[in-house]
């Protein structure tokens, strides 16, 4: 089963190519909306902010495609930025609309040095079966969920924020899991293993 | 809330891990990828690797070490030491490195420090300060040149400055400590990081559990780097942090 990791060339994927090698977990590169299909579980790393990836994902076609995928069910894996996008608008970028796909906005931390850098406690919502931990943030925006219920795990940072969501064929990390040592790498070997 | 930061710092020279023995020079502590996976595995949170290599092809190596520390390492590392182009911080990225840290190369053209904003986003990018009391008191001085020449540029402005041009951290050595195993510079580093917008990482001095204990509760700093007393084996990483533990420093343990 190969994966696919979306590259809309936005940034350096290297990190997570890296991560998925580690993993033993095959993959391959797409570019387009084109090139996108239903069938494999896809693999979304965001770098950037909110508009100027939506801008890429339009230019390539991967916005509808994504968008597709996922509401047909494909399993969906979105980091950082990835899950940002997710949401239906960000005050990062005012008037880009998100893909929508979760109900929601992102914002702005407003106390502490931002963005946020360094290693956080993250919490599991009661009866996920996941495990709490430590994991590496480098944000200065954050989700809000309009249902709560999505959210996978909570950290804080001046403020209680959503740090992975999980939700039906969608799992999204704000931290970055291929820097988050022994236990980001449990947390991938782990969705990889669901698949 | 968010944790503090220990961070370890590997001198490479010409591909290998060296440490500076006292009027003898450079000795080789061994290969920076196994000392890395060694403090990955004691609790590191990131680390740091300096390029002090003389040599062309001594910096050329840097580039295998880097790839070869990223196939395997989990946690996020900076390369620094020597970087004077925004193509070669491109390289250190492409090859693995999470961050690069510019110095000398930043003072020198302070635009730079732009270049690598815009083109690879702050958060890859550090500011290392080589900071020095200044004789005539009131404040302290940049340094450049691996610390032997003095600029008299005032080491906060020029860290405002930059944090201003898109530099996403401060690692900030005290000149004066450093090496002396008597503690960080805790008034240098209060400054700082009441000032800036952006973490400062401490550097400098660190001799034991108590430097790093005085630098995150009176000095604020939001991570503290240290080579000697772990290269010497005088405390784990690991050691360090329950310590810190116990003395209610939110540390990952």
């Amino acid at each position: 089963m190969s994966l696919q990791l979306v590259d809309y060339g936005g940034g350096n994927i290297g990190s997570i190519t890296r991560c998925l090698e580690r993993l033993k977990a095959q993959y391959r590169l797409v570019g387009s909306g084109d090139d996108l299909t239903g069938g494999s579980p896809i693999v979304f790393p965001g770098v950037g902010s909110f508009g100027a990836c939506l801008e890429r994902l339009a230019r390539s076609g991967l916005d509808t495609a994504l968008r597709e995928a996922v509401k047909s069910g494909t399993p969906l894996l979105a980091i950082c930025v990835g899950l940002q996008v997710l949401m239906e608008r960000s005050a990062e970028s005012p008037g880009v609309p998100g893909l929508g796909l979760i109900p929601g906005e992102v914002v702005r931390f407003t106390q502490g040095k931002v963005p946020q850098i360094g290693w956080n406690r993250i919490e599991p919502r009661a009866g996920s079966g996941f495990e709490p931990g430590h994991v590496y943030f480098v944000n200065s925006y954050y989700a809000v969920p309009a249902d709560e219920s999505v959210v996978l795990y909570w950290s804080d940072y001046h403020v209680r924020f959503c740090a992975a969501i999980q939700t039906g064929n969608i799992t999204a990390y704000q931290f970055h899991p291929e820097k988050s040592g022994e236990f980001g790498h449990k947390l991938l070997r782990r969705w990889l293993d669901a698949l | 809330m968010l944790c503090k930061r220990i961070i370890p710092c590997l001198d490479v020279d010409a591909g290998r891990t060296v440490k500076g023995v006292k009027f003898q020079g450079l000795r080789d502590v061994g290969d920076p990828v196994e000392l890395a996976l060694a403090y990955q595995e004691q609790g590191a949170d990131e680390l740091v690797f300096l390029d002090i290599s003389a040599t062309i092809e001594g910096r050329r190596t840097m580039l295998d070490v880097v790839e070869n520390v990223a196939r395997d390492l989990m946690i996020p590392f900076t390369v620094g030491g020597g970087v004077s182009s925004l193509d070669e911080v491109k390289q250190l990225l492409a090859h693995g490195a999470d961050k690069v840290s510019v110095n000398t190369a930043a003072v020198k053209r302070p635009g730079l420090i732009d270049e690598i904003a815009r083109d690879c986003g702050s958060q890859c990018c550090v500011l290392a300060v080589d900071a020095k009391r200044k004789a005539t008191g009131g404040g302290w001085e940049v340094l450049i040149n691996g610390g032997r020449l003095p600029t008299g540029l005032d080491a906060l402005a020029w860290a405002t400055e930059a944090a201003q041009r898109g530099a996403g951290e401060i690692l900030l050595t005290s000149w004066d400590r450093d090496g002396t195993l008597e503690g960080f510079d805790l008034e240098l580093t209060a400054v700082f990081t009441e000032s800036l917008p952006v973490p400062v990482i401490a550097s400098g001095g660190a001799g034991g559990p108590e430097s790093f204990v005085r630098v995150f509760k009176e000095a604020n700093a939001d991570a503290a780097l240290a080579a000697s007393i772990f290269h010497d084996g005088t405390w784990t990483v690991r050691a360090l942090k329950l310590e810190l533990d116990k003395q209610d420093i939110e540390v990952r343990l």
